[in-house]
């Protein structure tokens, strides 16, 4: 008898796994997204007058990443990078686009680039 | 010997329950999930294997001015959380500005050889904005955001995926798109309900997130960064 209920068990549980691999699309995200999709569409309106909060609210939100071991979005260190430019340090804008290649090796032809852009 | 702590059954015999048991629980599953075959043909996707994607200025249809930087800002979200890498569309959009392409549909001309050469990146995503703001009905007025998308490989040309997606604050009073969605997208509108002129803003976001939102019916396939990366293509939509 131990076995009939054993196997029952088992099918009951087999079933409710296979009907949530099948209902559950969801999963954990692969980010911590923060404030940066918002930084984007502010900079793209051409809300260049909020740079030096802008630039707080990011480097906050890496240091906070950091510290609870969240992975850092892509493009975030490329947009700070893009945000020193624009205030006018040139060294903390190379420091974040080689930040960007370096969790992102997908980035590095378009981070040579700029980086080289710069130098000039 | 009163204990009861085996089968009462020969060894034999309860491993045949056993093996028959876990057989019914496998075919019951894979007929719980068997869906009719995709009806979207993955062959170049999965030959290409893309792993960043170049998402260009979107081509806007609407008189909206805030449409392309809207829906621009929110692309990289679901693309990146489909396992894509994507290039950093603040510093792309400069780059092309840059260099003198001042629209979107400029910047849509550019050939991919010369993209692939500036950025590196294995598929361009073309995206045309088709409605996005408010429609005014007899009683009311609804948010809508429509847009469509076009991933092609910079290394070959050739077209990866394609696809459609639609938003609207008008969701959650219809019966046939209510549950966690509707609610989700009624709450958010009367968040910022306030602010007219950003209320297609979040809309746009939810449309992103079905455009591009990997493993929906005939939707993108995962990307390497993805822990779903490999895994089946999405089945068609239920007719």
């Amino acid at each position: 008898m131990g076995t009939h209920r054993g196997a029952g068990r088992m099918a009951v549980l087999g079933l409710a796994l296979s009907a949530a691999a099948c209902a559950a699309p969801r999963q954990a995200p692969l980010y911590q997204w923060g404030a940066y999709p918002g930084a984007v569409y502010a900079y793209l309106k051409g809300a260049n007058a909020e740079l030096g909060s802008q630039i707080l609210e990011l480097e906050a939100l890496v240091q906070k990443n950091a510290a609870s071991g969240a992975a850092t979005p892509p493009g975030l260190h490329a947009h700070l990078g893009l945000l020193y430019a624009k205030a006018g340090d040139d060294a903390s804008a190379a420091r974040h686009l080689q930040a960007e290649k370096q969790l992102f090796p997908e980035s590095t032809t378009y981070m040579d680039y700029l980086l080289k852009k710069a130098a000039r | 010997m009163s204990r009861d702590l085996g089968p009462a059954l020969p060894p034999a015999a309860a491993l045949r329950r056993w093996v028959g048991a876990l057989a019914a629980v496998a075919a019951l599953s894979l007929g719980g999930c068997a869906t009719p075959p995709p009806a979207r043909d993955y062959t170049a996707f999965l030959q290409a294997r893309p792993a960043s994607v170049l998402v260009l200025p979107p081509l806007n249809e609407t008189p909206e001015v805030l449409a392309t930087p809207s829906v621009l800002s929110q692309l990289s979200v679901p693309l990146a959380e489909s396992g894509f890498y994507v290039l950093p569309v603040s510093l792309v959009d400069e780059t092309f500005k840059a260099n003198g392409i001042q629209t979107a549909a400029d910047a849509q001309q550019i050939g991919r050889a010369k993209l692939r050469d500036i950025f590196g990146a294995d598929a361009a995503l073309y995206v045309l904005i088709r409605r996005y703001g408010a429609v005014y009905k007899v009683v009311s007025s609804e948010t809508t955001v429509t847009l469509e998308a076009r991933l092609v490989d910079l290394r070959t040309g050739q077209l990866l995926w394609n696809g459609g997606a639609s938003a609207s604050s008008a969701e959650q009073n219809s019966s046939s798109q209510g549950g966690v969605v509707g609610l989700l997208v009624k709450a958010i509108v009367e968040q910022i309900a306030s602010n007219i002129g950003e209320r297609s803003h979040p809309i746009a976001g939810i449309a992103s997130q079905r455009l591009l939102g990997a493993g929906r019916p005939n939707g993108l396939l995962y990307g390497p960064r993805s822990p779903r990366y490999g895994s089946p293509p999405p089945p068609a939509p239920p007719r």
